[in-house]
């Protein structure tokens, strides 16, 4: 194995025995948008044997059925495929509402982020509320949302230690992204804020409410709402969706 | 009717199990699924199933069990010391359990995961495509004492009980280790001295992962840059922040960003799987092109489990005897108030 090029040219690698990885940068720093734009291509190229594509951060994973394809077939079709440099933004098919409350109970951490990015809360409030975020990935948990990015002042580490418990709902911040939790867990990152929106309810019409490259919107409310909102059945706790077309 | 099969008493960690539910890993859904799989195919291929059908999972200690109607089962993965009314069952094998009886599978001899499978299958209600309980992301639970799990129809029911060969993988021994995405995160003498190493599975383990404990230098990535959170396969060794290598299992996140330095092929999986608290483990490199070559289809898999199955030898003056035999160290030999429903 060499070592991952530095410059934009996609690396492949192998994951497990019907997997190959390929790996959009340097693997240090998200390239969310490589690699929409790679799986995209990758799935409009129909490849015999291909049985799942998806995509992370900074990377695309491809399964394949041995039987149909082999990996060294497969992969000199992936690397034409990745060989084209061109990385457009995406264009977002959707864009969600997401109502939160944040600071206080609903985000003890509100305070802290905020002076790590230079700002009052109440900026903090309006820069999180003021922007489309993208869902660079999901992963980790079940619908689970990486979001970002949030402007160059919110690149802010982990903590050095982990908070044992955050709520599922609960939004943290670290490295200009967010997450949403879906289910409640232990984290290195923030917590500034909280939402009723389940990203995942498998008895949901759409048990994984999001996809990557959808945009998220969060309009601050407060924490009565919030958790009044919780009670919908469908899970989505107020939020709505739009196309973009 | 639909005949049931009761539980009636259930394990710690017992779970109705599958393949999981592959393909949603770009939904962040790790597949889940049986932890030895190698157990599920030792199972169709004993019933003579076409695929891989549902199992009971049993972590460490069985349960107890009646059925409605006459049941043909296999008992696979870990061995545990199991009776039909007192009267000692063979591991990797078939059995009847009939109404009126009750099937009692206490804890592992050896091993850590243990499948009770019915011909019939059990049709509780699909989530995604599967009924495997994934414990980690709250999908499905264990079984609970009381529960009815509804039996399925069993496609040969007068198949002669039969009994597989099954070549040990419940006491350690090696794993073969393909490179991955992060393998060179990790120097060339870190790798070798790994490989070098003899490891023992520590105490703590889950169907998420399962931690490694060893003597001497911890093995660190060449970096101590933390790479972008990327995507975990079931076989992936994680090297945590403290130097401790920690095998990825069924149930593992589907992203993270600790480096792994490599990935154990599907056959020796189950190795680690039921490599018991204390059991030593050693890792060799393969290659990724010798990796893909030791790679079966399931039906591969069937096909090749299929001559090792022979039918189980019902000589009255001989096996019967022999088995209930083994009974005789217990205190209670025939019957077990224990059984008592």
């Amino acid at each position: 194995m060499s070592t991952p090029p530095n410059d934009s040219t996609p690396a492949l690698f192998p994951l497990g025995q019907d997997g190959i990885l390929i790996r959009c940068g340097d693997g240090f720093a998200a390239a969310p948008d490589a690699a929409q734009t790679l799986a995209n291509r990758v799935r409009a190229a129909d490849l015999a044997g291909v049985t799942e594509i998806a995509t992370s951060l900074a990377s695309v994973f491809i399964r394949f059925a041995p039987g149909v394809v082999t990996r060294a077939a497969l992969s000199d079709r992936l690397r034409a495929l990745a060989a084209d440099p061109v990385t457009r933004q995406n264009k977002a098919l959707r864009r969600w509402t997401i109502p939160a409350s944040f600071g206080g109970d609903s985000g003890p951490q509100l305070a802290e982020a905020a002076a790590l990015a230079g700002l009052s809360t109440a900026d903090a409030v309006a820069e999180v509320t003021g922007v489309d975020l993208s869902v660079l990935a999901i992963g980790f948990a079940p619908g689970q949302p990486y979001l970002g990015h949030l402007g160059p002042g919110w690149d802010m580490p982990r903590q050095q230690n982990l908070s044992p418990h955050v709520p599922a709902g609960a939004l943290v911040v670290a490295l200009r992204q967010m997450v949403l939790f879906a289910n409640a867990s232990p984290t290195g990152w923030r917590w500034i804020g909280t939402c009723a929106f389940a990203p995942f309810q498998p008895d949901r019409a759409t048990p994984f409410a999001l996809r990557a490259g959808d945009l998220i919107r969060f309009t601050a409310t407060d924490p009565d709402t919030i958790d009044r909102l919780r009670d919908q059945p469908d899970g989505l706790g107020g939020a709505a969706c739009e196309g973009l077309a | 009717m639909t005949a049931l099969l009761h539980v009636l008493r259930a394990g710690p960690l017992s779970t109705v199990q599958d393949q999981g539910r592959p393909g949603r890993i770009g939904d962040g859904l790790s597949p889940g699924g049986a932890m030895d799989r190698l157990a599920l195919l030792e199972a169709a291929a004993l019933l003579g199933l076409e695929g891989v059908g549902e199992t009971i999972e049993m972590a460490g200690m069985g349960g107890r069990f009646r059925s409605d109607a006459p049941l043909r089962f296999a008992l696979t993965g870990a061995r545990m010391d199991a009776r039909i009314d007192g009267v000692a069952l063979r591991w990797n094998a078939t059995h009847c359990l009939r109404p009126g009886e009750v099937l009692d599978i206490r804890g592992t001899l050896a091993g850590n995961y243990g499948y009770m499978t019915p011909a019939a299958g059990i049709l509780t209600d699909p989530v995604l495509d599967s009924r495997a309980a994934h414990l980690s992301v709250g999908l499905g639970r264990r079984l609970q004492d009381g529960d009815q799990l509804p039996l399925g129809h069993d496609p040969d029911p007068d198949r002669a009980p039969c009994a597989l060969d099954v070549t040990d993988r419940l006491s350690g021994g090696l794993l073969r280790l393909m490179p991955g995405p992060q393998t060179d995160m990790f120097t060339a003498d870190a790798r070798t001295r790994f490989a070098e190493t003899m490891f023992t599975r520590a105490a703590r383990s889950s169907r998420t992962g399962t931690p490694l404990d060893h003597d001497g230098a911890h093995f660190a990535p060449r970096t101590t840059t933390s790479p972008v959170s990327d995507f975990i396969t079931a076989g992936d060794v994680q090297i945590t922040g403290d130097g401790r290598p920690f095998i990825m299992m069924a149930e593992c996140q589907t992203v993270g960003g600790y480096p792994r330095i490599g990935t154990i092929i599907t056959d020796d999986l189950p190795r680690a799987v039921q490599a018991a608290a204390g059991a030593a483990l050693r890792f060799a490199w393969i290659t990724s092109a010798q990796a893909d070559a030791e790679n079966m289809s399931q039906t591969a898999q069937l096909r090749a489990l299929a001559p090792r199955v022979q039918p189980l030898l019902r000589d009255p003056a001989d096996i019967p005897d022999l088995l209930s035999y083994q009974l005789i160290g217990g205190a209670t030999a025939g019957h077990d108030p224990e059984n008592d429903p």
